[in-house]
């Protein structure tokens, strides 16, 4: 057997329940976030549909549906894995926070269950429900969509800012679950998800629709496509940076090594520079290849050039996190943004008669909201290690005692494989066809 | 103990039996497309797909209730549960995740005919997969053996017991699917699944009697939970009895009054179990007083699961009264 080998590999159980945690949540990503945004076009495109009678709106939200009927069962039955999950590799981690964080993903159960059961009524009941009561049901699986991903993030907000309750011997106590769910990063990791959400899937949506009017600039479909899902593109694109303003000072304030690894700063310094790029390199404490700009992370982390930021030095090195891969994945999830944002500005003032130029460089664009997705959820979570709760619970005294765990570590991979494999199979015969059909 | 504990016991105990009564014949249905045999193949496996494709998401849910009660209130039994049964979580976790994928990809607009098969045959046997590896999880929980720190195929979920038990758990949700189709379809079809629910009926009797069996030697706390309890053998005789009617219902063709106490039946078999361990989460030594949160998390949470019970209800009844009618459709 190839896998006898691995006895020797470098790896060890928590590695092994690191990276298949790590390739749980990248994959339900996802499926989550696409969940959470394509429900909204479809509905805005209902909503059209209502207002002019127009088919073509009809059409629109018909195809929407089509692909939110696969996307949200994968992210449905990838997300019970994940739930499993947090017992199944991070036993220690739930028996200190489950009393205090789980009320989110309580509430999170019940949104979504609200989800399914309106989808299934939009996806079957055209023709069974009334007009009004299908559309009601559209809004309502939109609605409750944002709110799975809202309570979910809520708890991941409390690993990176844990608060509501008390630390007595290394066990909670005075337990208060409502000042938990609402702990100090909360408002803004809640903002910059939903944000990327509506972001990454209308990218993409805008990427697709933009490729066929670039073969024929007078369908009536995909101008209507192109038009809906460049609104909620421009929208989250422009308000996106704001938001990441304050998420990057919310963690400046609580999570100070977290901000020092994302932006490659070993030095504790005042009026410390912004770096765009650049690698940092912990072995020799410096970041190279970067290209500073004087003042700009003080002026950025808290709104004063001549403030003092925090470097790693200040931490014990047993408490940083890696910051080559933090900062690398900072940097690609700010470029991809940026990209977007000034995207967004050309698709607000030239999209009544797009040029061509922009409507390749919109196609370019199509992955990137996904890309920023998975590089921000590697900047949050690989910034907060070694802690899983930040500052209480190190990961390596989260891990189970279970051992062997490289098994299951394959065996969810490749399961993720094949059936990643087998989605992006199935929407390109769409959109394949889709190609056809015009 | 408290009664926020027992209250919160008794809302995981009704949430799976919920969770039986509705996903578990989502299940069943994967018994039915794999065993579709006949001239009406084919339509047999329509019947499934149609019944479940609307409600089968919502279904699922009660699960994922379950386990963030269970987490909440109860975190010191998650813990224990993920420590416990990792081998037998990861191989139900992998049924039902290719259940769930296998079911969509089916019916894919576009897809191959021939791919369109192969995903049928996934998601029934990823179905009955995910059914019988229930019932070795809930075997394993109850058997009180105590249970290896490391990945293994043998031990408490692959005992004799608890194959029995998953083979029940198998037979129960197939006889819900067929009951449940046979009043849904028409004509020859309803003959088809009338037919397949009298068979998996008999069989759940016979399971019930050999699971019963082999619990002494392998949950022995359960079994004299099962046998000795002042309730114990009225239990049992009501849920005989509703077998029986079930079983009747059928022969008579008075299917409604059928469906009823199929589902009473198998609502039964579930209370009985959550009886007979209480009030051990994880036999032998979790139990909902060890197990409990503070006071002020379960609190919190009874008020939380109070308020999304007023939205849940209503927009399941919305669900099933538009894809599921009270009354069957008359034969044309």
């Amino acid at each position: 057997m190839a896998l006898a080998g691995l006895e020797e590999w470098p790896m060890s159980d928590l590695d092994f329940a690191r990276a298949q945690m790590a390739v749980s949540l990248g994959f339900h990503i996802v499926f989550a976030a696409i969940g959470v945004s394509l429900p909204a076009l479809m509905t805005i495109a209902e909503w059209r549909h209502l207002r002019t009678g127009d088919e073509v709106y009809l059409d629109l939200a018909r195809r929407w549906a089509k692909g939110t009927s696969i996307l949200f069962a994968v992210g449905a039955v990838s997300g019970t894995v994940l739930s499993f999950e947090l017992g199944l590799l991070w036993p220690r981690f739930m028996e200190f926070s489950g009393a205090i964080i789980g009320m989110p993903f309580s509430l999170e159960g019940f949104a979504f269950f609200t989800e399914a059961i309106f989808l299934g009524i939009y996806l079957y009941g055209r023709n069974r429900v009334s007009p009004r009561l299908h559309f009601a049901s559209a809004v309502a699986v939109s609605v409750s969509g944002a709110a799975s991903a809202f309570f979910v993030v809520l708890a991941n907000a409390w690993m990176n800012t844990p608060a509501g309750f008390q630390l007595r011997g290394g066990v909670p106590v005075d337990v208060r679950p409502l000042r938990a769910m609402f702990s100090p990063n909360a408002a803004s990791e809640v903002i910059h998800v939903l944000l990327s959400s509506y972001l990454a899937t209308a990218a993409a949506m805008l990427a697709i629709h933009a490729f066929f009017l670039l073969r024929n600039r007078e369908s009536r479909f995909h101008r209507a496509a192109f038009s809906i899902a460049g609104w909620v593109f421009a929208v989250s694109a422009l308000l996106q940076p704001i938001s990441g303003d304050f998420s990057a000072r919310k963690v400046a304030q609580n999570q100070p090594a977290k901000l020092a690894a994302m932006e490659g700063q070993f030095r504790t310094e005042t009026g410390a520079p912004l770096r765009i790029g650049g690698f940092p390199d912990p072995a020799t404490r410096t970041t190279h290849f970067a290209l500073e700009i004087p003042h700009g992370l003080s002026l950025l982390a808290f709104h004063d050039p001549g403030a003092r930021v925090l470097g790693l030095e200040n931490f014990p090195e047993r408490d940083w996190p890696d910051t080559r891969v933090v900062h690398v994945a900072f940097q690609i999830m700010v470029g991809c943004g940026s990209v977007l944002a000034l995207f967004a500005v050309a698709w607000l003032v030239k999209r009544r008669e797009p040029p061509r130029w922009l409507l390749k460089l919109l196609v370019a664009c199509g992955p990137l909201g996904f890309l920023a997705i998975e590089a921000g959820w590697t900047v949050t979570e690989a910034g907060r290690q070694p802690w899983t709760i930040y500052g209480i619970v190190r990961t390596s005294e989260a891990v189970t005692q279970v051992s062997g765990l490289r098994t299951p570590f394959f065996l969810f991979t490749a399961l993720y494989v094949l059936l990643g494999s087998v989605v992006a199979a199935l929407l390109t015969q769409q959109f394949v066809r889709s190609a056809h059909a015009d | 103990m408290r009664t926020e504990a027992l209250a919160l016991g008794a809302v995981m105990l009704a949430a799976l039996v919920l969770y039986a009564l509705f996903g578990g014949a989502d299940f069943g249905g994967g018994t039915w497309h794999l065993l579709a045999r006949g001239p009406r193949k084919e339509a047999q496996r329509e019947a499934i797909a149609e019944a479940i494709a609307p409600i089968w998401e919502a279904n699922h849910v009660w699960l994922i209730l379950v386990v963030v009660v269970l987490f909440t209130g109860f975190p010191a039994a998650f813990a224990a549960l993920g420590t416990r049964f990792h081998a037998p979580l990861t191989a139900l976790l992998v049924a039902i995740v290719l259940r769930g994928a296998a079911f969509v990809f089916r019916s894919a607009p576009g897809i191959a005919r021939h791919h369109a098969r192969r995903w049928g045959t996934t998601f029934a046997l990823a179905s009955v997969s995910a059914a019988l590896l229930l019932g070795m999880n809930v075997a394993a929980i109850v058997s009180g053996r105590p249970a290896p720190l490391r990945l293994t195929l043998t031990g408490a979920w692959t005992s004799p017991f608890a194959v029995a038990t998953g083979l029940f758990t198998l037979a129960l949700f197939s006889f819900l699917a067929a009951v449940y189709l046979s009043v849904e379809a028409e004509g020859a079809l309803r003959e088809d699944f009338r037919r397949r629910a009298l068979l998996s009926g008999v069989l759940c009797g016979v399971l019930a009697l050999a699971t019963f069996l082999l619990s002494g030697d392998d949950a022995p706390l359960v079994r004299a939970g099962l046998a000795q309890r002042p309730w114990s053998w009225a239990l049992h005789g009501a849920t005989a009895a509703a077998a029986l009617i079930a079983l009747f219902g059928l022969a008579a063709r008075r299917f409604p009054l059928a469906r009823l106490a199929a589902a009473a039946q198998v609502g039964l078999v579930v209370l009985g179990w959550g009886a007979s361990q209480q009030p051990y989460l994880i036999v032998p030594d979790i139990t909902l007083a060890s197990a409990s949160a503070p006071l002020a998390t379960q609190r919190v949470l009874l008020i939380a699961l109070a308020a999304g019970a007023l939205v849940l209800f209503p927009s399941l009844r919305l669900l099933y009264k538009v894809f599921k009618p009270a009354r069957p459709k008359r034969p044309s």
